[in-house]
């Protein structure tokens, strides 16, 4: 069960008080779309082996959402960061290369 | 107690006699000790029956890894099967009997199973899918009731568990599993840094086999009396808390661990909790969890009577027991030698050590010699012989390949004492990532941190390994690595810690093992049938054989192949041997063979503690309106709405629920009803973009929407598929309230946040869930108006208070909203108050109403007039693959916008094409006949397995029309009105409805816009 930091009320908490919310930074491609495109923002998903940036929620504390920066293998938590964002921050992806992940 | 020694004993207390029973019969034994030994000490070593042969077994060992010995305990709702003697300790009234063996443990008949074994080369690898694969009805009628009757572990209880359980949630910075030498030395050294410890012991008391062994010294004193006297110093600091009978059942991400904790086991009654379920967060852990002794491989090792060394010397040292009266020591190792030089000193007869090295010359075999026992090295145990306790052994001389050679020698013994070794327990440390090497001198595997550790959140190996478990048997060896592992522990949180002083340890030293797998009694594994690996699934050396021949290479296969390792014990005694055998088989190393997957729990844990306080009345919280307490007192017939009740209908005396609904449509229809609509989901939708987000939310234009008026709408998700309904109601510029269906508040309020925190952040929106906050009543047909007339203090005419408007006022004297809008199709009021005003409404709204007939109506009155209407229900009508267009709700989809969620979906082309299911009416030729909720339409009900060209999503009786009506997805319904379709319905029946506009009632919507 995974420990994780909410950026918003600051309360490290268990998974269990956290609602998972699949891979983040996807952009919503809407209408007038290419179709590969829309595909892809609805279906794919990269599912990778190591960093992985994705959505979660305070579901049972502040209600917010935040991105967490988590390998999947060894699960460790590079960090965590608000959901108002398109993309990783630069001190979240310092922490992945300093911890040797790409 | 004829087997209880005069001496020896360190745990029981010999002034305490307790009495049980024991298959019926009353038994005595002393307080401090378990089942396991007090049936050893009255005499019994047959304990229970294996679970495929049916042959008799006994004790192998004295702790947790027992496979043989399972009692069923207690009685009624306290009836427990499965528990090993070993870890049951004795109380005055415990009530305990062994399990399966048929009619009784003596005389079984499921042994004829074993009588055919020995004579057929059945039951072998794979037996089960090999036998009884053909013929395919003997399985159901044949094999599996007889094998359902004579084999498997104790029967379930039947009755409720009076028992309470409950969790704990914990915190430590070190957690240290096992209070043995090194567990009790990481707990000094962590401690002594100012470290909050948590030290957790399995068993009853602290000092792990420092308790049994009477030749280690450590600082002077007896290795027992140091242990007792350190985990009591521990104790008494006030940042170390000591927690015995507590398995750590399981190591999880990031230092979650769950410690199983049998608080009331050991009592005669119970006093508050059986067991507790100890949910602990540690900074970091310390695995000492020691180390079990492996069996040996030899013909009949399962003979009652033949155990592990250290569980021989174990009864005798811990509990004043002699296993038997002659013993035989059978190793491949200089620790087994203990057990000789322990019974010798009680008292009993040591015939011989027989030792498969071909020379032992250490410390404790020329201690074993001195007494004048006799050491027979490069010998085997070819066989053991008896029926149902073993009565002697045969020996014979190893040779250099591997064989038996010269002339057997019998030796009488009703004890053999085997050790092949130690395995490290390193299951705790494997179950969140550690690995493993295999330690080629030792010949077991040992944890390599090296390799892989377990990290904390933050990336941080946070759990260390020491001592036995860490491969580190001796004392000595233990005490420093124990020692270490909490320093280590201590300074990664930064604390300080200083060298423990050096600790004079006086222990025998040891010479090196060498490994024995299999020994032989001509020697191939394939006459390996009696050898047994795993006692508690009759798995022999022969079956792991068969199974590598037959192309199981991975272990994991031949694990689930043979069943090995699958027992309840989990292959805590057999793993090891088998992985070896099969990497023998396979002519591969053993390390190449590897291991199977460690996973908790380490030991069973009882369903009743993992559900703790979450049964019963607690086991989902109930939620209640306001008029909850109303209607339950008013024959409401309720029925589960996600966590809400609702009354399904509101039941006269003698009257059946349909008699009620048909009661309750009518007179809604004829007069007036009244519905608890309490637990729709209303969400506050408030600020400057709330019309710009509504608009991107619904599949229609919100931002259109008049202040003071409503709209019905709907919600899709991205896939362009219908989820959620209900009717908006703009209450100012920047304000308005969704209403949601009961069951999907709470995810459409999510749906909402989520957009809005991680798509939209830029738009100037707060929502707010109000579901709980308001009471809401509907007040429904022909007489409603002028019943809420002489309630309101303002004008609810049709001119004031037009269809789909809304106003605000006082409802007989609260403050109140209400909306005109309808799921009935009658002319409605919806009413919504502070909730904590409902029920008071409610009534007076029931008081005014009596006059006019007013009735309350439930959900099941409900949904027969919106199906009546036409009117589509979420979770009916819709799947999660149901578009609005399917539905006919097209004019609910906006063309002008440019976008909303599930716009882009909705231009795929495949969800436009032909030959999709679409929304329509159902009327059963036979208009009595109602159609069953879900049946399916066939092209041609004359075919088998004919494809399904619709389905029945809503069914009723409408005692409005008198007649049988259904809601259903056909394809291309719509353009099939007046079609007659046939629903096979199961047998030979089939039920024939013709395609009908999906209104049946009211098509004008004359009644509700009066």
């Amino acid at each position: 069960m995974l420990l994780l930091t909410c950026p918003h009320c600051g309360i490290s908490g268990e998974e269990t008080e956290f609602a998972p919310g699949g891979e983040a930074h996807i952009a919503r491609h809407g209408p007038g779309a290419p179709d590969e495109a829309f595909e892809s923002y609805l279906f794919f998903r990269t599912n990778p082996r190591g960093p992985h940036f994705e959505r979660w929620r305070h579901a049972f504390g502040c209600g917010k959402w935040f991105h967490a920066a988590r390998n999947t293998v060894t699960l460790e938590v590079y960090g965590t960061y608000p959901a108002d964002v398109s993309g990783p921050p630069q001190d979240i992806l310092e922490r992945i290369a300093a911890r040797g992940g790409e | 107690m004829p087997h209880r020694l005069n001496t020896g004993g360190r745990l029981i207390d010999r002034s305490r006699p307790i009495h049980f029973r024991f298959n019926g019969k009353t038994l005595s034994g002393f307080a401090g000790d378990t089942l396991a030994s007090a049936l050893l000490a009255s005499g019994r070593s047959l304990m229970g029956r294996s679970f495929k042969y049916h042959r008799p077994r006994g004790l192998v060992a004295a702790g947790v890894e027992e496979p043989n010995a399972l009692m069923t305990t207690g009685a009624d709702g306290r009836e427990e099967p499965n528990q090993r003697a070993t870890m049951i300790e004795l109380h005055d009234g415990l009530e305990a009997k062994s399990q399966n063996h048929w009619p009784s443990l003596e005389h079984d008949v499921g042994a004829v199973n074993a009588a055919i074994a020995s004579a057929l080369p059945v039951f072998p690898a794979g037996f089960y899918y090999k036998t009884f694969l053909f013929p395919r009805f003997a399985w159901k009628h044949l094999y599996e009731p007889v094998i359902r009757k004579t084999a498997g572990l104790g029967p379930a209880p039947t009755a409720a568990d009076p028992d309470e359980y409950e969790h704990f949630h914990a915190f430590c910075d070190v957690l240290i599993v096992g209070a043995g030498q090194a567990g009790l030395a990481a707990a000094r050294a962590a401690a002594e840094s100012g470290a909050r410890v948590l030290l957790v012991e399995q068993v009853g008391r602290a000092g792990g086999r420092l308790l049994a062994e009477t030749d280690i010294h450590i600082d002077g004193a007896p290795g027992g009396d140091w242990a007792e006297a350190e985990a009591a110093a521990l104790s008494t600091m006030e940042n170390v808390t000591l927690l015995t009978r507590c398995q750590v059942a399981g190591l999880y991400d990031h230092g979650y661990a769950l410690l199983y904790e049998r608080v009331g086991d050991h009592l005669p009654a119970p006093s508050g909790p059986r067991h507790r379920l100890w949910r602990v967060r540690a900074k970091r852990i310390v695995v000492a969890s020691g180390a079990i002794e492996r069996p040996l491989a030899f013909a009949n090792n399962d003979l009652p009577g033949v155990m592990l060394a250290a569980a021989v010397r174990d009864y005798i040292a811990l509990w004043g027991v002699a296993p038997g009266r002659e013993v035989v020591v059978f190793a491949n190792n200089d620790d087994a030698y203990r057990t000789a030089i322990a019974a010798f000193r009680s008292g009993l007869k040591v015939q011989a050590v027989i030792d498969s090295r071909p020379a032992a010359s250490g410390d404790l075999p020329e201690r074993v010699r001195a007494l004048g026992v006799p050491v027979r090295c490069g010998m085997v145990v070819a066989k053991a012989v008896g029926r149902k306790a073993l009565t002697a052994i045969k020996v014979a001389r190893l040779t250099t390949d591997g064989r038996v050679g010269g002339a057997l020698e019998t030796i009488a013994c009703d004890c053999l004492a085997m050790s092949g070794g130690w395995s490290p327990v390193v299951h705790l440390w494997s179950h969140c990532g550690g690995k493993l090497r295999w330690d080629e001198a030792e010949a077991f595997f040992r944890p390599a941190p090296e390799r892989a550790a377990p990290i904390g959140a933050d990336g941080a190996v946070n759990t260390y390994c020491a001592g036995a478990a860490n491969g580190a048997l001796s004392a000595a060896a233990g005490l420093i690595d124990g020692a270490d592992a909490g320093r280590a522990a201590a300074r990664d949180l930064g604390l300080k810690t200083r060298a423990p002083g050096a600790r004079q340890v006086d222990e025998p030293s040891m010479a090196a093992l060498r490994p024995l797998w299999f020994a032989p009694s001509v020697g191939r594994y394939a006459h390996g049938s009696k050898h047994f690996l795993d006692f508690q699934n009759d798995v022999t050396a022969a079956d792991v054989e068969l199974a590598a021949r037959e192309g199981y290479e991975s272990v994991e296969h031949t694990k689930r192949y043979t069943t090995l390792g699958m027992a309840t014990d989990q292959g805590k005694l057999s793993n090891i041997n088998g992985m070896a055998i099969l990497a023998n088989s396979l002519n591969a190393p053993i390390p190449e063979v590897g291991t199977t997957t460690f996973r908790p729990p380490y030991t069973p844990i009882s369903l009743g503690v993992i559900a703790g306080r979450d049964a019963g009345d607690l086991f989902k919280p109930l939620r209640r309106s306001p008029i909850h307490d109303w209607s339950d007192a008013n024959g409401a017939d309720w029925e589960p709405v996600a966590e809400w009740r609702r009354p399904f209908c509101y039941r006269r005396a003698d009257e059946t629920r349909e008699d009620a609904v048909r009661r309750e449509t009518n007179a809604t229809r004829g007069a007036a009803g009244m519905l608890d609509a309490s637990t729709l989901g209303k969400m506050l939708v408030k600020g400057p973009d709330a019309g710009r987000f509504l608009d991107l939310l619904y599949t229609n234009m919100m931002s259109t929407l008049k202040p003071g008026r409503c709209r019905y709408g709907l919600m899709c998700n991205e896939n362009g598929f219908l989820f959620d309904d209900g009717v908006v109601a703009r209450l100012s510029d920047d304000e308005f309230l969704c209403h949601t269906t009961s069951g999907g508040a709470e995810r459409v309020h999510g749906w909402m946040e989520e957009w809005l925190q991680t798509e939209w952040w830029d738009f100037k929106v707060y929502t707010a869930n109000l579901t709980e906050q308001f009471a809401q009543i509907a007040v429904a047909g022909p007489k409603a108006r002028e019943i809420l007339q002489g309630l309101a203090d303002f004008d609810l005419s049709a001119a004031a208070l037009p269809f789909m408007g809304l106003a605000e006022g006082n409802i007989a004297g609260v403050a109140a909203r209400v909306f005109r809008i309808s799921f009935s199709g009658e002319l409605s009021y919806e009413i919504a108050v502070p909730a904590h005003q409902g029920a008071a409404l409610w009534e007076a709204i029931g008081a005014a109403g009596a006059a006019h007939g007013i009735t309350p109506y439930g959900t099941e009155a409900l949904h027969v007039m919106r199906a009546e209407k036409g009117f589509i229900m979420i979770g009916d009508e819709t799947d999660g693959t149901v578009t609005p267009q399917d539905l006919g709700l097209s004019w609910a989809v906006s063309k002008k916008k440019t976008d909303f969620i599930g716009k882009r979906a909705q231009e795929r082309g495949f969800l436009a094409a032909e030959g999709r299911e679409q929304f329509v009416g159902l009327e059963t030729l036979d208009p009595q006949r109602v159609l069953p909720d879900g049946a399916y339409a066939v092209a041609d009900p004359s075919v088998p397995q004919a494809g399904v060209i619709g389905r029945v999503t809503s069914t009723y009786f409408s005692p409005t029309l008198e007649r049988s009506i259904a809601l259903g997805l056909v394809r291309n319904g719509p353009a099939r009105m007046g079609e007659v379709i046939d629903f096979p319905i199961g047998g030979d029946e089939v039920v024939r409805a013709r395609i009908v506009d999906p209104v049946f009632y009211d098509r004008e919507g004359a009644r509700q816009d009066v």
